[in-house]
């Protein structure tokens, strides 16, 4: 049976799960939920995700939202097949789990909210915030020093091993490289740089930049 | 002997406090030594060493040194749930997704607007910090709309990932502790039958008052149970 993926191919959150997918070779299908003309907001979608947010994933009988926790279900239950992506010990795993959360709390408001003021608001005829603009890259510049630091230490973030605390990474960092012009927030940290390079090459995230 | 289980952090701190929720929800002993944030303790050389984004609280225990509160109570569930006990996380891969999608809910839908007014109605007039009335406004905003769907959730299911008691509820104490009792927006969550109803179950657990007594004590505290 086929994993269904509700939610645009080019928006962050199906992009983390569309990754992790690819990495744990499960079989799925992405089916486009219309953002720009409200379809995330319809009674039919708020069935799936009450929240009214994208993306949800169905396996089966189970109905599963929010990008993270799809990404820790997915990684236990298709454990020994693909990448392990949450380590091997109880040790290990609570170590990937707290990049992740670091990822969550430290990481995405800031790099969102950059993405959103840079990629999104012209285009929704919003002007743009320069004070937001400022105030998000001076908080995300201070988290990837950090970044750097962990990364001096450790190959990958969770450990020595690709994991779940990179792969979610990817959406937000490729948006912020490729089309906001703020290359130089990971190009000017040598670690940050290398690590980029390392996860963006994977051929699952190369997949996932081909879905439609 | 000194218990082997440090948690680094002041008991005020609503991060700090789901942590300490988790490990006396667990029946474990530990130490819980002071940060005092006033003072800046937590941005010094010492603590970022144990956590280098300078936040509370950092834990430790014989096997590992971890910070991000939600990771905390994730391990500390991992490691010491006993063996065919249902833990906060349940007992299998299914039941557990289901925690983590509503523990990502209280992540990413709950925690930033409740945060939001914890902070400008509990702790900027206590810290003499000038309220922002606009993001007032637009964080209950946000929150009524997030407790909506609570309260539709509840409406179905005893806690919010099932019949039982799980971190996901837990996660939601410290920020909904404050809001309740700490600022005059608690009609946001007793206005709301169902809501109202899970509120006063989850925070009436022998653990979660422990925790409130823990935050009421003027000193900091070495605690086990």
């Amino acid at each position: 049976m086929v994993v269904k993926l509700h939610g645009p191919g080019f928006a962050a959150g199906p992009r983390r799960v569309a990754v992790c997918l690819f990495e744990k070779e499960v079989e799925f299908e992405l089916i486009n939920v219309d953002l720009f003309s409200g379809e995330h907001k319809n009674p039919d979608f708020l069935q799936l995700q009450p929240f009214g947010l994208v993306p949800v994933i169905q396996d089966g009988d189970l109905t599963l939202f929010e990008s993270r926790a799809i990404l820790r279900y997915c990684s236990e239950k298709y454990t020994g097949q693909g990448t392990e992506l949450h380590g091997k010990t109880i040790e290990e795993r609570a170590l990937v789990e707290q990049w992740l959360e670091v990822e969550s709390h430290n990481f995405n408001a800031p790099a969102l909210s950059l993405v959103f003021q840079l990629m999104y608001a012209s285009k929704l005829g919003i002007p743009q915030n320069e004070e937001e603009i400022k105030s998000s890259e001076e908080k995300l510049n201070k988290v990837l020093d950090v970044y750097e630091e962990r990364l001096s230490k450790s190959k990958y973030l969770g450990g020595d091993f690709f994991s779940l605390a990179d792969l979610t990474h990817l959406p937000l960092i490729h948006y912020l490289v490729h089309d906001c012009g703020k290359e130089s927030l990971v190009k000017s940290r040598q670690h940050v740089s290398l690590w980029w390079e390392d996860i963006s090459s994977r051929p699952s995230w190369k997949k996932v930049l081909e879905l439609k | 002997m000194a218990a082997p289980i440090k948690v680094f952090g002041p008991a005020m701190s609503t991060a700090t406090a789901r942590v300490l929720a988790c490990l006396l929800e667990s029946q474990l002993q530990f130490d819980l030594v002071p940060v005092d944030m006033s003072k800046g303790q937590h941005k010094k050389p010492e603590f970022l060493g144990i956590q280098p984004f300078g936040q509370v609280p950092a834990f430790q225990d014989e096997h590992i040194s971890l910070f991000e509160s939600r990771a905390i109570c994730r391990y500390i569930v991992d490691k010491y749930t006993e063996k065919g006990k249902r833990g906060l996380l349940g007992m299998e891969t299914l039941e557990r997704a289901s925690i983590e999608q509503w523990l990502e809910a209280e992540s990413q839908s709950f925690n930033p607007p409740s945060s939001a007014l914890v902070f400008q109605l509990a702790f900027a007039p206590r810290m003499k910090l000038k309220q922002d009335p606009n993001l007032i406004a637009q964080n209950e905003a946000k929150l009524s709309k997030v407790l909506d769907v609570y309260e539709q959730r509840l409406g179905d299911s005893r806690f919010l990932a099932g019949d039982e008691f799980t971190l996901a509820d837990l996660s939601h104490l410290p920020n909904a502790q404050y809001l309740i009792n700490a600022t005059d927006r608690a009609a946001l969550f007793t206005s709301r039958k169902n809501v109202n109803r899970w509120w006063e179950e989850i925070s009436g657990r022998t653990s979660w008052k422990k925790v409130v007594e823990m935050q009421q004590t003027p000193l900091p505290s070495s605690s086990s149970t």
